[in-house]
């Protein structure tokens, strides 16, 4: 092939910043139809447990911890949009914000089980209901620590210098996985709290 | 399939016709025109060495080769949704046999509920007259994994799911016997799950209920074997109407020797087989659940020569 | 030694000695797509040879009745055996091993989006597929020492319970397949990244060759369809081990339930699996045809609505199951409806082989052989989706001649084309034309035999995963024809095997461009620098290299 014949001109017309952004776009797609597929089976076994406990009888609206969680879609946001501006003192403390909230949700989930199970007896093995909450709800809380792992990260490598603006664009991509584990919680809550009860 | 003797599966044969002439069509024109063409354009020696002329497509070529096929599915569309709905909706006439089946790991158990028969393996139909039509409208259930009932010459296949009802319908026009067997894998024998349909005419069909309906036999020289049964595990698993034997698990034995295979297909029914299978059904059916009973030569003849009797 | 000159193909100047480990440490530990493209190929024809064995030994104790040459349990393992490594260990791998090397060369870029992401793929792959193969050794538990799973590739619930299968098999089947499809989701978000954002200069969406559509596509499909699955498997493995009754009916679970996750899966996979083998048909027959492709557009058109369409079709396996009226009735309209742009491509590659010069080169054989029996594996589907049609024919022998039409008359044959094709690319030779020939006769002849034939089997009512039959049901004859196309068959991929092994050595050299092609990759050496290309080409059309052959009538103005 006669090389003289081409034109050496860069490589791609898409930034850079897009590939890392697809690609975690791609794993959200993924993700949506994982979630979905246990939404489905909740959805499908509402009302069929062949014994109790039932929904509405044990089940308390989790207020507070879906603000928390909720709210850290903003504080992440925030602490992204921070760095990108070169604010990394601003940007690591929202992002610890994030984590706090976070971490917090996790916490009231986990009472919540602690109460469900050793008071309610509610188990993955008592009913149809038990069988589709806990893998659904766990499903979702193990995204959460995931998410809460790669922040926490973030967090550190902030705290000791080795974050920077120029990683602006790596942290809004774990962001964007923070916003789709919220947006997730959405559709879990309503499934589990508003629909199923 | 393309032997039917019953109303749906000569209604799916039809269909199964109408399908084929359209593919068969479809594939005399395509691939005789693959064919023209592979031999019309193959390079010969003779051709020049350039390129043939590059053609990039046509919109009226694709178009029409877009919406014919189109036009074809609508047409295969409509008929097959008159088909389904033409089978599945058939109401149940006044005169219908019902059968219940219950589907189990390797076996079928047949309740007639309506005429107080329970029988296994072997399921009994009248003849249906179109002038009076007599039909067996079947309820198929399972007690333990996915089954399928599927006798071809009869209908199509209806799946036997636990924790869920399904029905089937034959409407077979001509006596005789007909074979089926077990259409969705589960487990190890479910190749030998065999089922067997026989068909009658009116008569001779009220004939077999009036007999399976009785309760067993009491033959006096058997009534050894016959009390070994009911003081044996046996009683557990088999139902023997007239005796103290009421176990569900297992093929209800009342009319035992009124069937053709035992094991449902895995042997004939002779006494020499019904030996063989209460010594140790794994000789006929390995991994069959009952289990090899472990009794003694002279219980075993004893047993045997009992279970003979059940005619 | 002067970065500039120096040659980043081979071992540093001065290094004369390369042992074997230090070539193995170089394949381990690569990056590389082309190489990782090749393991992932390599592996699945590893893991075909061994499923075909397990088919070799099926046809065998079917092939008369009432053969003991395997018992019961055995056959049932060998069937889910085959199944699932087809499927998941060989096909998968193999279409994703192609896309892995072609698409990067295809688009003008130097490798995928996600190097080290798609090296975790392969080995994920890879020790999955060791996984499964280790129950054949270790699985069963209670029972003894080992035993591979029998529950069927589509593992149907409730009998995937611990009630109904104790022991350990059905667990090394869930897992493998769980982690294998996780390296499957990670090289699809790989090559729809690389797809979208990586294409060289000038490579519009529109001037993609089709294998980079179909590619872009089936990983599409992927993200959506394989999710489901995982999620089912995860819900088995509830059920097993912590007592949950998704599926367990005995406590209100419903089976059906499993069927539809696993079908919502399984039929866009088999689409996933074929759309590739369109790929490479798509770029093979214009070359050997020497025309371009007739109707580019809508061939992209048909693949991305095929991809679409086949979301929505998957109780087409489930007509058995007693799902009522409406729902049969809609998913016969889709399948249905799926069939015309399937059909549509048939034609559009008849119509660029029309007015062609067509050069019967081995890749070119197997295309035809390809288009010959894709359509009959179409119109057998056209008749399953005739709902009470598929009543009869479900679960018979009938399903498995229609797929194994799809799988084998029409994947394998365009997966060997493709090797015929690529092999001089990725190589360097040129394989035995003679070889090659005698690879497709053989194969084109034992395939039909067998497969054919299958079809009568199914319509005299014989049903799938049996392990043996009765003498007077009257199928021997065709199940003994069956089996008599399998040696012939064995006999082609022998010589495939050899071919393979001889022009690695003794091929002729290929050089870069020995078919006289149109796309991207065979504008850079047999085989590829590292870096792909030392310029990297600009594209102008969606046959870059026949504008630069053709600089009077480039196709630029024509598209």
């Amino acid at each position: 092939m006669n090389a003289t014949s081409m034109v050496t001109v860069p490589a791609t017309a898409v930034p850079h910043a897009w590939r890392g952004r697809v690609g975690i776009l791609g794993l959200i797609l993924a993700e949506i139809s994982l979630f979905g597929v246990f939404v489905v089976a909740y959805l499908f076994y509402i009302g069929k447990s062949l014994s109790g406990p039932y929904p509405k009888d044990v089940l308390t609206v989790p207020v507070l911890a879906t603000i928390c969680l909720l709210s850290s879609s903003i504080s992440v946001a925030l602490g992204e949009k921070a760095l990108h501006r070169g604010e990394v003192r601003r940007g690591r403390l929202w992002l610890l914000v994030t984590v706090l909230l976070g971490g917090f949700f996790l916490a009231a989930t986990a009472r919540e089980w602690h109460r469900l199970i050793y008071r309610e007896g509610l188990t993955i093995a008592t009913n149809l209901f038990g069988t589709t909450y806990y893998p659904l709800v766990g499903l979702h809380a193990s995204h959460v620590i995931i998410g809460l792992v790669m922040l926490t990260l973030c967090c550190v490598f902030a705290w000791t210098g080795s974050l920077r603006q120029a990683h602006a664009d790596r942290v809004e991509i774990v962001s964007w996985y923070w916003h789709f584990v919220d947006g997730v919680w959405v559709v879990v809550f309503t499934v589990v709290y508003v629909i199923g009860r | 399939m393309f032997a039917p003797v019953s109303t749906p599966a000569v209604l799916i044969r039809d269909v199964a016709f109408f399908v084929l002439g359209i593919t068969g069509v479809i594939f005399v024109i395509v691939a005789g025109f693959a064919v023209y063409t592979i031999v019309r354009y193959r390079r010969r020696r003779t051709d020049e060495p350039s390129e043939p002329p590059q053609v990039y497509g046509s919109d009226r070529i694709e178009l029409a080769w877009t919406v014919v096929p189109f036009l074809i599915v609508v047409v295969l569309f409509l008929v097959t949704a008159r088909y389904i709905w033409g089978i599945e909706r058939r109401p149940q006439p006044p005169d219908a046999v019902e059968v219940t089946i219950i589907g189990n790991q390797w076996w079928w158990e047949i309740r007639y509920p309506k005429l107080g028969v329970v029988t296994a393996n072997e399921l009994h139909v009248p003849v249906s007259d179109p002038a009076r039509p007599t039909p067996t409208f079947i309820t198929v259930e399972s007690v333990d994994v996915v089954h399928s009932f599927w006798v071809p010459q009869l209908a199509g296949k209806m799946d036997v799911i636990p924790n869920k009802t399904n029905h089937v319908w034959i409407e077979p026009t001509r006596p005789g016997t007909y074979v089926g067997q077990c259409a969705e894998y589960c487990g190890i024998q479910h190749g030998l799950m065999l089922l067997v349909v026989v068909v009658h005419p009116k008569d001779e069909f009220e004939r077999w209920v009036a007999a399976q309906r009785t309760p067993a036999r009491d033959d006096a020289t058997a009534r050894h074997g016959r009390d070994l049964f009911a003081s044996l595990a046996c009683i557990n698993c088999h139902t023997i109407r007239g005796t103290p034997a009421n176990g569900v698990f297992g093929p209800d034995l009342t009319h035992l020797m009124s069937r053709w295979t035992i094991g449902a297909g895995a042997a004939r029914n002779t006494r020499e087989n019904l030996h063989t299978w209460v010594e140790d059904p794994a000789t006929l059916k390995r991994g069959a659940l009952m289990p090899a009973m472990k009794v003694s030569r002279e219980e075993l003849e004893a047993l045997t020569s009992y279970l003979a009797t059940l005619q | 030694m002067s970065v500039l000159s120096r040659d980043m193909t081979g071992p540093e100047a001065g290094e004369s000695h390369r042992t074997v480990l230090d070539e193995l440490h170089d394949w381990v530990v690569t990056v590389d797509h082309k190489r990782l493209g090749i393991m992932y190929v390599v592996t699945a024809l590893i893991f075909v040879v061994v499923a075909g064995l397990e088919a070799t030994m099926m046809r065998l104790q079917l092939a008369w009745p009432g053969l003991h040459i395997v018992p019961p349990e055995t056959f049932n393992r060998l069937f889910t055996m085959h199944g699932t490594t087809m499927v998941f260990l060989f096909g998968i791998p193999i279409v994703f091993g192609f896309g892995n090397y072609l698409v990067p060369l295809m688009i003008g870029a130097r490798d995928l989006a996600f190097p080290r992401l798609n090296a975790f793929g392969f080995w994920i792959l890879l020790f999955g597929g060791l996984l499964l193969h280790f129950s054949v050794i270790g699985g069963d538990g209670l029972y003894g020492a080992g035993t591979a799973p029998a529950i069927g590739w589509f593992a149907y619930a409730p009998l995937t319970g611990r009630a109904f299968t104790p022991g350990n098999a059905t667990d090394y089947w869930n897992l493998a397949i769980f982690v294998t499809g996780i390296g499957t989701i990670a090289t699809a978000v790989n090559l729809v990244t690389t797809t979208l954002t990586m294409r060289g200069p000038g490579m519009t969406f529109g001037r993609l060759p089709i294998f980079v559509w179909v590619m872009l596509t089936v990983s599409a499909m992927t993200l959506l369809i394989l999710p489901p699955l995982s999620a089912a498997q995860i819900m088995l493995l509830l059920d097993r081990y912590l007592g949950s009754h998704f599926f367990d009916t005995q406590a209100g679970g419903s089976a059906v339930m499993w069927q539809h996750f696993f079908w919502f899966f399984g039929h866009p996979e088999v689409y996933v699996l074929m759309l590739p083998g369109f790929g490479f048909v798509s770029e093979i027959i214009p070359v050997f045809s020497r025309k371009v492709i007739f109707g580019y557009t809508t061939i992209v058109l048909a693949t991305v609505s095929i991809g679409a369409v086949s979301l929505s079709v998957w109780a087409h396996h489930m007509f058995a199951v007693g799902m009522g009226g409406p729902l049969d009735t809609f998913f016969a309209l889709s399948t249905m409806l799926i069939s015309v742009p399937t059909g549509i491509k048939i034609f559009n590659w008849l119509g660029t082989m029309y007015g062609g010069k067509l050069i019967f080169r081995t890749p070119m054989l197997f295309c035809c052989g390809f288009l010959f029996q894709f359509l009959c594996a179409g119109l057998t589907g056209i008749m399953l989706s005739v709902a009470p049609f598929n009543w009869q024919l479900t679960d018979s022998y009938f399903v498995v001649a229609h797929f194994h039409f799809v799988l084998v008359g029409s994947l394998l044959f365009t997966i060997f084309g493709a090797i015929y094709y690529w092999f001089p690319k990725v190589t360097g030779r040129m394989l035995s034309e003679r070889l090659g020939r005698w690879n497709f006769w053989l194969l084109v002849i034992g395939f039909n035999v067998t497969f054919v034939t299958m079809h009568v089997q199914g319509v005299l009512g014989m049903p799938r995963r049996i392990y043996t039959y009765q003498a007077d049901r009257g199928w021997e004859i065709w199940n003994l024809i069956t089996t008599l196309g399998v040696p012939l068959q064995a006999i082609a991929i022998l010589i495939f095997v050899v071919n393979v092994i001889v022009s690695l050595r003794r091929g002729e050299p290929a050089g870069a461009d020995p078919w006289d092609a149109w796309t991207l990759e065979w504008a850079t050496t047999s085989p590829p620098p590292p870096y792909n290309f030392e310029v990297v080409p600009v594209t102008t059309s969606r046959r870059p290299l026949w504008d630069l052959k053709h600089p009077g009538d480039p196709d630029g103005p024509h598209e």
